[in-house]
């Protein structure tokens, strides 16, 4: 190994403990009082949407929020196998609910491709109106606030649904084989409920 | 441990909690007709009934059953939708190899207790989640449809 070869080896190495230490970051959530050094109230309440939105956008929460009926799967929201349809209530089809393979708790399987069976007691997937895929988060942002497309609730009841519900709750409880939302449910309500009191601006097109 | 009702009797499993129904079905009450495919709910050969609706048996486990009715492929056949199947199963010839259609009896019968008239996208939709590997999909089909317009 050349002395070249041995900075490019060490620039590679330092590149990779990087990039290691910045996914273990990501995997947190940066509370409301660090940004209270944003002083003009509506940029603080889109800083704290973006933050919130590392929850919003995860694989944990994508994959019941679909665009199409169907469920998705996995880290790249693959499509759900064996294949599913929401129904029309959002449990499955006459026939085939979901429940006739998801629990009200994760299952561990006996497999190494598949560790566990993702369930929950509230298992089912969001309205088409709800859709999250394939959206910007200004997008998503505008949605949520919509009643007419957020089933007619307040931001206090979005609140509850992201702090409190159950379901929500399993984004960080997923079972083994999956890698959990970012930070906390705790922490991830008091983005939201501190983006809500700042008056639950959303960020900017892009 | 788990007391349950499967085909019309009251049983006792003694098995641990976490248990899958299917291994207690197969090797604690000695009932073998139900399948093991895939072990993790993606092939569907394991499916009973639980209280009347389809359910993979090899990710229900014995803790989630306590007290509720199971059906299997050994009792479907008194119901008057599993009836119905197996009599449309026989005249349409759809077993090959027939594995997998222990769960594929179950899921037609699950799906014509609940939409006794299912239309070509319904049987798709629920049947879906069985996989048969001889490629009998056509007939089987062709026989929910039969065993539906005879009912």
């Amino acid at each position: 190994m050349g002395p070249m070869d041995l900075a490019k080896w060490c620039l590679a190495a330092f590149l990779a403990a990087t990039s290691v230490q910045a996914a273990a970051q990501s995997a947190t959530l940066r509370p409301p009082k660090d940004f209270s050094s944003v002083h003009d109230e509506p940029s603080r309440s889109r800083a704290m949407f973006i933050e919130a939105g590392k929850v919003i956008q995860s694989p944990r929460c994508l994959n019941c929020h679909p665009v199409t009926r169907r469920p998705t799967q996995g880290d790249d929201l693959h499509a759900h196998v064996p294949p599913m349809h929401a129904g029309k209530g959002g449990h499955g089809v006459s026939g085939l609910r979901c429940t006739a393979c998801h629990g009200k708790a994760n299952i561990t399987t006996h497999l190494k491709g598949i560790a566990s069976v993702p369930g929950n007691e509230r298992w089912r997937l969001a309205p088409s109106s709800m859709a999250w895929q394939g959206k910007s988060l200004s997008e998503i942002c505008t949605q949520i606030k919509d009643p007419a497309r957020n089933g007619g609730h307040s931001l206090a009841e979005i609140h509850e649904h992201m702090a409190k519900d159950p379901l929500v709750a399993w984004a960080w409880q997923p079972g083994h084989g999956r890698v959990p939302a970012p930070g906390t449910q705790e922490e991830f309500g008091e983005l939201i409920e501190a983006w809500i009191a700042t008056g639950a601006h959303c960020p900017a097109r892009n | 441990m788990a007391l349950v009702k499967v085909n019309g009797r009251n049983v006792r499993i003694d098995g641990p909690d976490d248990m899958p129904l299917l291994w207690a079905l197969r090797d604690i009450l000695g009932m073998t007709g139900t399948k093991f495919g895939c072990g993790a709910a993606l092939c569907g050969a394991c499916t009973v009934h639980i209280d009347g609706g389809a359910a993979r048996s090899c990710v229900t486990p014995l803790a989630a059953v306590e007290g509720k009715s199971i059906t299997t492929i050994e009792g479907v056949g008194r119901t008057p939708e599993g009836a119905a199947i197996q009599r449309a199963w026989l005249s349409g010839e759809v077993p090959q190899c027939g594995y997998c259609q222990s769960g594929q009896i179950m899921s037609a019968a699950a799906l014509l207790a609940a939409n006794p008239r299912p239309t070509d996208a319904d049987i798709d939709q629920v049947m879906a989640g069985n996989i048969c590997r001889c490629g009998t999909y056509p007939r089987i089909r062709a026989a929910i449809k039969k065993a539906g317009d005879a009912k």
